[in-house]
């Protein structure tokens, strides 16, 4: 027997277990970032010309201007809050009954495919280009943007409100159905407490993410602020700009911290 | 929980006492007053009648856009593959960068509670509130149009998102492995290596995943203002009225989304189940 002690040195586990699919990350990744770097064509040149204008936006919230295009402005930012609140009471109230539909606990396996079918569709296509549609079909304006946020917020709202309602404990909703009450009163007493509290976060987050799109979707025609920012930055009028993104800040704030109030206040 | 006395002088349980009733139905009240104020402006800015010609231009652009002109996907590859490098290199940076600023803004590593960490916070703050497409309006401004607009502008929105979500998941870790490692005489460097960031570690992996996603998504519409990717194809497709170019772009868009999120749902169940 040989007294040598083997010394070894502590690694850390490695975060990917399996050897090749680890060895395939450490040369698959460079060799990705090479390959998509190089087909990147920049205009280095226009970049830095840009380089003063970068300076001129982040100097321009030191003195941002609010009263030259204030019209446009408060216009754009009422025409957003309008679109954002309106979409989100219409798209929940699509979203409850699709909600209900699609939680596997409640409701009957066609049902349930149905709702899952209409949740991923929502889901899969996304706000501007449903807005490009809506605007060709339905014309410009707010009621084209209203629409695709109502129509965006079935996916978001239905699909949670549905996991949330997969989540309830049995034993309450059991106890409500051990007392003889049907279907409505058992959804009504026996769901509808424990669900809730996450409604209403739900109601308030997908609230301040509808305000957030109806920001954009001017961009395409459909309404709101986004027309006014798009010609700010078309003209280079970068203190309007940084004008109506404070606005946006401040407002989105202002909802995330009503938010959790809120919340509070209902559990 | 509350009891109305009906006249017989019998009990009735209800589900909230008179105050909470009314306060509760004032609430309601006060947002259906609000919600036929929106309509009404809505309304107002509303031409009804192409609405109701609606049904009938929606089938003029179906039948138009149908069938998509399949041989234009030979010249789909290439935007196809810039949207994917826009979201994946504009994802790695917003890592680069988002990572740091967490901890520079977790309350148990800022090294500045009363400097450092109100001033991340207001980037933070700043980069979740705008749009991808916004922050693309400005990066296109900047830097001029192109796929470096769109990459400066999905990695601009989303350092917000990691560092928000990461210094959240840093706030909450456990101390005792902090302070193991700390006891053992290591640097502060050292103790976010070993103690802080194992902790951190899954749930920085599904957030990137997922905020990698989401970024697929956006880069595929960057392109209407200019930063790249099939969103400029979309944008010169619908200029000229190309139907059948434009529904086959949504076809690719429809099958990009779902193959990154199919991805990025197999990636994360993978970590949860670990």
């Amino acid at each position: 027997m040989t007294d040598t002690v083997q010394l070894k040195r502590w690694r850390r586990p490695p975060m990917i277990k399996r050897t090749w699919l680890r060895a395939l990350v450490w040369v698959g990744v460079p060799l990705y970032v090479v390959l998509s770097l190089g087909s990147m064509e920049v205009n280095w040149a226009r970049v830095i010309d840009g380089l003063p204008r970068a300076k001129e936006f982040i100097l321009s919230f030191s003195s941002p201007d609010f009263t030259t295009r204030w019209n446009d402005i408060y216009e754009g930012i009422y025409e957003s809050l309008v679109m954002a609140f309106a979409s989100t009471v219409v798209g929940i109230l699509i979203s409850v009954p699709i909600g209900l539909g699609a939680a596997k606990n409640l409701a009957p396996t066609p049902v349930y495919l149905v709702c899952r079918g209409i949740i991923a569709l929502s889901r899969a296509l996304q706000e501007i280009i449903v807005a490009i549609l809506m605007v060709a079909i339905f014309g410009f304006g707010p009621f084209a943007g209203f629409l695709t946020l109502a129509f965006a917020t079935i996916g978001f709202f239905a699909k949670l409100l549905a996991e949330r309602i997969e989540d309830v404990s049995k034993s309450q909703s059991e106890a409500i159905r051990a007392t003889g009450a049907s279907w409505s009163q058992w959804v009504l007493y026996g769901i509808h407490p424990q669900v809730f509290p996450r409604f209403i976060g739900l109601s308030m987050y997908r609230l301040d993410i509808n305000f957030r799109e109806s920001a954009v979707l001017g961009i395409v025609g459909a309404g709101g602020i986004g027309a006014t920012l798009n010609t700010a930055f078309d003209r280079y009028e970068f203190d309007t700009a940084a004008a109506i993104i404070l606005i946006i800040i401040a407002l989105v704030l202002m909802a995330e911290y009503t938010s959790s109030w809120l919340r509070v206040k209902v559990q | 929980m509350a009891v109305k006395f009906l006249s017989d002088d019998t009990k009735k349980w209800q589900r909230h006492d008179l105050k909470t009733s009314l306060m509760i139905w004032s609430g309601w009240l006060a947002g259906l007053v609000l919600f036929v104020l929106c309509w009404q402006i809505i309304s107002e800015a509303t031409t009804w009648f192409f609405v109701f010609d609606a049904p009938r231009i929606a089938e003029d652009i179906f039948t138009r856009a149908m069938p998509p002109r399949w041989e234009y996907i030979n010249e789909l590859w290439e935007p196809l593959w810039d949207t994917f490098n826009i979201a994946t290199i504009g994802t790695g940076i917003a890592i680069l960068f988002g990572v740091p600023m967490a901890f520079l803004t977790a309350n148990n590593t800022t090294p500045s509670r009363y400097i450092i960490r109100p001033i991340c916070m207001v980037f933070i703050v700043a980069s979740r509130s705008i749009n991808s497409l916004i922050w693309a309006l400005l990066t296109v401004a900047i830097l001029g149009p192109g796929v470096l607009a769109g990459v400066v502008a999905i990695s601009l929105r989303s350092i917000g998102f990691f560092a928000k979500l990461i210094y959240e998941a840093i706030e909450e870790i456990d101390t005792t492995p902090v302070e193991a490692i700390r006891a053992t005489g290591a640097s502060p460097l050292q103790v976010m290596a070993y103690a802080v960031w194992p902790q951190v570690k899954a749930i920085f992996v599904g957030v990137a995943v997922f905020r990698w996603d989401v970024n697929i998504r956006h880069s595929t519409v960057l392109g209407l203002v200019g930063a790249g990717g099939i969103g400029l194809q979309l944008s010169s497709s619908l200029n000229t009225l190309a139907w059948p170019q434009v529904s086959l772009i949504i076809l690719a868009i429809l099958l990009t989304v779902i193959f990154s999120e199919a991805i990025s749902a197999r990636i994360r169940a993978h970590i949860m189940n670990k």
